[in-house]
This record gives C-alpha cells, sequence and structure tokens, in this order.
C-alpha cells in the first residue's frame, strides 16, 4: 500500500498534468494532444463562466428533469432488516440514466468550441443513446462505435439510437465489447480532428476527460446530499455504486469524499468470478497499465497486452476503470468490492419485485452489495446508492438467461 | 546515443539520396519468419529498420497493423521475444539501426529500466512510442535518452509552429513526420504538402526529417523521398506479409522472399528520389 501521507482534501485532483497519485495522465498520440490541451483550455473558461453553468443547470432541470428524486426504499428496507436504505434515482433521468449529465455538459461544450461532429464509444447503450439524444437536441451529426457483441445484446438501444438519427457502426474487433469500440472511435478522431468532437462517456481517457466528466456527473452527489440531509438530518453512513469506467460512482462520491464519516464503496463486475478471466474487476484483479489515454487499473497479461473482460452487464464489460477510481483506492478512500453476475441477476429481480422498479443490470451490482450489507447494519443507519439506470434494455437478456420467451 | 543512427544518416547524406525504412511487426507470423525477414530486409535495400512491438489495442494503427499484432500475439510473440528478435538480428549485422515501435503498456509492465538496459543490450538504437507524448517525458523519454538510447518523436500535420518545439526538444535520431491526421495505411497526401510540411519542421530542427504514413509504392518513395531524409514504409510490407500466408494463417513458402521483392522496389524508389529533385 502507499505510504505517503493522506491529502488535506480527497477532492483536489488532478494536478495540472491530469494526475491523480500516479494515475490518470495524457497517453494519446501526437495527432490528438493539440485536440486535448484546446480541450483542457475551453474547459476550464466554461467551467468558470455563469452564462455556461446557467444553460447547464436550465438544462438539467427542463430537459433531464433534475433534481433526480431521493427514495426510501421502504419495502427493500424491512426485507433487509438493517439500514435505511435510500435510491438517488438516475434511472428517472431522460433517456434513463445518469449518462445524459455528461452528454448535455460536453455538448455545449462542442458547440462553444465550433465543432460540426460527435463521435462517441458505448458499451450497454445507455451513453449511445444519451450521445444521440443531446444530437438530436442540438443538431449535430453523431456516429457512435459499439462492439458487435453489445450491438447485439442491446438491440433495444441500437433501434433507439438510430432513431435519434445517429448512425451505429459495430465493431468487430477484439471480443467486440466496449475496450474495441473505444479505440475505433479514437481512430475516427485521429482522422478528423479539424471538425469532430469526441464525447467520451466515462471518467475515463486522457485529461481533462476523468475530471470533466466527474464534474458534470457531481450533480448527483451535490443533490443526493443535500437530499439526504433534508430527510434524515445527516449525512449517510454508506454510499455505494456500481464501477465500470465508474461516471455515475464519480459523481456520486466525489461531494462526499471528504466527509470522514461517509464510508464509500465501488462495486465492480465479478462476471463467472475472479479465479479466471471471465470478470471485469480491474481494481480488485488487475494491476496499473497504461490505455486509452489514462495510467489506471487494467486487466492485463504478464505481457502488458489488455484481456477482454466479461460481465453479465454491457456497461460494465470494460477492462479498465477511470484513474481517479484507481488512486482512490490506492489511498484507501473507496473500498472496491466484486459482485458476481449471478448476484446482479437476483438483486435485479429482487428490487423489481419488491420496490416495482426494474434496474439496469449495471446499478443491479449495486443492489447486491447492499443486499450484503445492509442486514449487517443497525436499523438506524443510512445507505445512500446510485441507481444509475433503468433496466428495460436489460430485460431481453435477463429473459434469455431465465429462459422466458419473450 | 548508438552511434549506427547518425552514422547511417551521415553516410546517406554523403550517397546523397534519402533513407528507406521499413517497418513490420517483430513475430508475424512467427518468430522464425519474421528473424528471417529482419534479416533480408537490409541486403533488399532497407537503410533501417523499424521493429514492431504488437499490442493488444493498437489505437492509432489501421486493419492491416492490428492484424498483423494480432497475429504475432497468437504466435506467442512478447515484448521480450520482440527484444530476442534484435538480439538474433544484430548477431550478423552490426550496422543497419533498429527503433522498436509500439505503445506504452507492455513496457510500462515489463519495466522502463530494465526494458532500456536489455533494448540497449539487444542491440536497439531508438524508440518510436505512440501514446508518449512530449507531455509524458519524464516516463520513457528522458531515461531512454540518459542510457543513449533515441526517442524519435511523431510530428503531425496538427503540431502547428508554437508546439514543434516542445515536440522537438527531446527529439533526437530522427524526427518522424506523420504525413496526414488518421491511422497506419490510410491513402497518400499529397507530394507537395508533404514537402512544405517538412521544410516547415526543417525551420525547426537539424535533424534528419522521414516521413510516414500512405507510401506503398517505389513511385510513392521517390515522390515522398524528394523533400525528405527518408521514408517510412510500414502497412505495404505488412499487408504483402499478410497476403503470402497459407488459408490457417502459417507463414507461406514465399513470405520473406515477397518482402524482399517489395522492399527492392522501394530501394529503387528512394534511390531515384533526388534525381527528380535535381531536375
Amino acid at each position: 500500500m502507499n505510504q505517503t501521507p493522506l491529502p488535506n482534501s480527497f477532492r483536489s485532483g488532478p494536478d495540472e498534468d491530469g494526475r491523480f497519485g500516479i494515475f490518470g495522465g495524457r497517453f494519446v498520440a501526437e495527432t490528438l494532444m493539440p485536440l486535448i490541451l484546446d480541450l483542457q483550455g475551453e474547459w476550464e473558461k466554461a467551467k468558470n463562466d455563469p452564462a455556461f453553468q446557467q444553460e447547464l443547470a436550465e438544462l438539467g432541470a427542463h430537459y433531464i428533469g433534475r433534481p433526480s428524486p431521493l427514495y426510501f426504499a421502504e419495502r427493500l428496507t424491512e426485507h433487509l432488516g438493517g439500514a435505511k436504505i435510500y435510491f438517488k434515482r438516475e434511472e428517472l433521468n431522460h433517456t434513463g440514466s445518469h449518462k445524459i449529465n455528461n452528454c448535455i455538459g460536453q455538448i455545449l461544450l462542442a458547440k462553444r468550441m465550433g465543432k460540426t461532429r460527435i463521435i462517441a464509444e458505448t458499451g450497454a447503450g445507455q451513453h449511445g443513446v444519451a450521445s444521440a439524444t443531446v444530437c438530436a437536441r442540438f443538431g449535430f451529426p453523431c456516429v457512435v462505435y459499439m462492439g458487435a457483441t453489445d450491438v447485439e445484446r442491446q438491440a433495444p438501444n441500437v433501434f433507439r439510437m438510430k432513431l435519434l438519427g445517429a448512425e451505429v457502426k459495430p465493431v468487430t474487433a477484439g471480443h467486440g465489447t466496449l475496450k474495441d469500440a473505444m479505440n475505433e472511435a479514437l481512430r475516427d478522431w485521429v482522422t478528423n480532428v479539424e471538425d469532430t468532437y469526441y464525447l467520451i462517456g466515462t471518467a475515463a481517457g486522457p485529461h481533462p476527460y476523468p475530471e470533466m466528466v466527474r464534474d458534470f456527473q457531481a450533480v448527483i452527489g451535490r443533490e443526493a446530499r443535500e437530499q439526504i440531509l433534508e430527510a434524515e438530518g445527516r449525512l449517510p453512513d454508506l454510499v455505494v455504486a456500481a464501477v465500470g469506467g465508474g461516471s455515475n460512482a464519480i459523481g456520486i462520491f466525489h461531494p462526499f469524499l471528504d466527509d470522514e464519516g461517509v464510508q464509500i464503496v465501488g462495486v465492480e463486475a465479478g462476471g463467472r468470478g475472479l479465479e479466471g478471466v471471465e470478470h471485469c474487476a480491474s481494481i480488485t484483479a488487475g494491476s496499473p497499465g497504461v490505455l486509452h489515454g489514462n495510467r489506471t487499473y487494467l486487466l492485463q497479461n504478464g505481457d502488458g497486452q489488455i484481456l477482454e473482460g466479461h460481465s453479465i452487464s454491457a456497461g460494465l464489460d470494460y477492462p479498465g476503470i477511470g484513474p481517479e477510481h484507481s488512486w482512490l483506492h490506492d489511498i484507501g478512500r473507496v473500498e472496491y468490492v466484486p459482485i458476481m453476475d449471478q448476484e446482479a441477476l437476483d438483486a435485479f429481480q429482487l428490487l423489481t419485485r419488491l420496490e416495482g422498479i426494474i434496474p439496469a443490470l449495471e446499478p443491479s451490482h449495486a443492489i447486491a452489495e447492499v443486499i450484503k450489507r445492509a442486514p449487517k447494519m443497525r436499523k438506524d443507519q443510512i445507505i445512500v446508492m446510485n441507481l444509475s439506470g433503468r433496466g428495460d434494455k436489460d430485460i431481453f437478456t435477463v429473459g434469455k438467461i431465465l429462459g422466458m420467451e419473450l | 546515443m548508438t552511434a549506427r543512427m547518425d552514422n547511417r544518416f551521415a553516410a546517406l547524406k554523403a550517397e546523397g539520396r534519402p533513407a528507406l525504412i521499413t517497418y513490420f511487426m517483430g513475430g508475424d507470423p512467427d518468430f522464425d519468419t519474421s528473424l528471417g525477414i529482419m534479416k533480408a530486409l537490409p541486403e533488399a535495400g532497407a537503410d533501417i529498420i523499424e521493429l514492431g512491438m504488437p499490442f493488444s489495442d493498437p489505437m492509432a494503427d489501421g486493419p492491416a497493423i492490428q492484424m498483423a499484432g494480432q497475429r504475432a500475439l497468437k504466435g506467442g510473440q512478447t515484448l521480450s521475444r520482440t527484444l530476442e528478435l534484435a538480439r538474433k538480428f544484430r548477431e550478423g549485422d552490426d550496422k543497419t539501426p533498429i527503433v522498436m515501435m509500439g505503445y506504452y503498456n507492455p513496457i510500462y509492465v515489463y519495466g522502463v529500466d530494465r526494458f532500456l538496459d536489455d533494448a540497449l543490450a539487444a542491440g536497439i538504437d531508438g524508440l518510436i512510442v505512440v501514446d508518449l507524448p512530449p507531455e509524458m517525458d519524464d516516463e520513457l523519454c528522458i531515461p531512454a535518452l540518459k542510457k543513449g538510447i533515441n526517442f524519435i518523436r511523431l510530428a503531425t500535420p496538427t503540431t502547428d509552429d508554437k508546439r514543434l518545439p516542445a515536440v522537438l526538444k527531446n527529439t533526437s535520431g530522427f524526427v518522424y513526420y506523420v504525413s496526414m491526421t488518421g491511422i497506419t495505411g490510410s491513402a497518400l497526401p499529397d507530394p507537395s504538402l508533404v514537402s512544405s510540411a517538412v521544410n516547415r519542421i526543417k525551420g525547426h530542427t537539424n535533424l534528419p526529417v522521414c516521413v510516414g504514413f500512405g507510401v506503398k509504392t517505389a513511385d510513392h518513395a521517390k515522390a515522398i523521398g524528394a523533400a525528405a531524409d527518408g521514408v517510412v514504409v510500414g502497412t505495404a510490407i505488412v499487408a504483402q506479409i499478410a497476403g503470402s500466408l497459407t488459408r490457417d494463417g502459417k507463414a507461406g513458402p514465399d513470405t520473406v522472399a515477397s518482402v524482399a521483392t517489395l522492399v527492392r522496389g522501394l530501394a529503387t524508389g528512394v534511390r531515384a528520389a533526388r534525381l527528380v529533385a535535381v531536375e
């Protein structure tokens, strides 16, 4: 473990080179370097521009539907018999997940920068749908790269993107999942540098993306913090979120990082178990490496070749994680744990029956962790969990596993 | 720095022609064939060898080089096997400069210091690491220069005059001008644009400026070589290897010979380049 003294604040990163401890950075081809420096400059300006912040807040309120509710899950709490469980209802956002928070922010930046074409990568399709949505709303042509495997298992989202006017390009390289889609999006960007804005969907990639995406998503944690103070008069004991690339997680975690009494847990996809290679638990079972513009924990072999992960959830099917999570893990502020496919599937069904909420398979991993922890906590303790997306997109996957004809 | 690179460029200058720099993927389709290709290159007219280090996620490469990397990895290639390839080659050739080209992660995982020591021992003269821009110089560039291995930087059409000094600051050996924004293996750009870009870079440095991305034929090599100190050919060679393989992806009977034939043709291109320039 890291022996350096803990910082005064966990919220001051990254440094000017985009580093969170040893993680983060700008590991990109020279062709892209001027572009990400431009983006950083524009982001610095926009961040401190009241007009930009106002437009963001207005679109948040009237287009996304913010603030999202903080909901007390009464029956689940009763069923588990321990801590009080609250859900931050990001699945009620326009387009059905937290992804839209980031897309609205970045499309406003793209507009400011005079870009005329948007590209994005997507795994589960939630970010692809959110990207296609903001492109329709702001009149940009949009190309979404999506792994061929994901195109197949997330068919409803593919259709939604097409309806919204986006071009969906299936990527057959590798296993045809999120990692391969990101490679292909980077190849597009390096080719079309003049007019194209790359709308990255998670808090990863070269600086300033991890910081910028986090800041757009931190609205989740800021609201949740205010809402729980209003509902309970105090901060929660535990905050939980699922982590793929980690944007919904860093969004809810970040405003709580300096609250000493708040324990924070990130849930990785344990897939079919950590013994083999069929999982996506980058922190629990990976090691530091450099991919897609940043240094972070990766699933890789001894030769530095990146492994193909596995998760039942396309949105968690990525062999890396945002660099800030890697740092939060190393300094011990956030605990990262794996949840297996089957546990997530059970949690998915339990929540559907008990609360009348069909969660996406991604936050189902977080629910499974809550199911483990809540019974061991006192009844006066409080858990806040980020319910980052709705599960309509997953009913075909779940139906297939449960052996139901749809 | 190792002397091979400077000696080679000095000799080429005396000859009055640009260098032919040939890229191939180490271990494609297997170690022995790859070594055969490497040994055949100098005799066929290659002046500098770029030895590709396979990586699972080559973000700046087109399909031909992506597939070459996959074939090599499938054949069991690793970074230490790629170093071994160079070591074996050096047993019979101590003059031709070798530049290893690839992505940072395998080197990072191998360990930077250990890698540089082993690379020096294997007879490596330079490194091109696609995803290490000047902002990341502390990672590998500075340690490599300290050990005496050239760090060759890519300059691109997006590298403007303001940025060029930063890009050139810790560059040694030569400057690799990427002739277009895009991935390897795209179409050849207009030679006159390339020529003005090369002259722009030469206004900032005394290092040789070599041009790559899009050069596939002897005519291309001749046209691009008219203005540049070197012409890099990669995708065409890798595609030649791919085309020579048997149906199950194994080396064919003429894999090495067909690469040599292609390189001989390209070599006539660079040898004709300056004749054009003088006219």
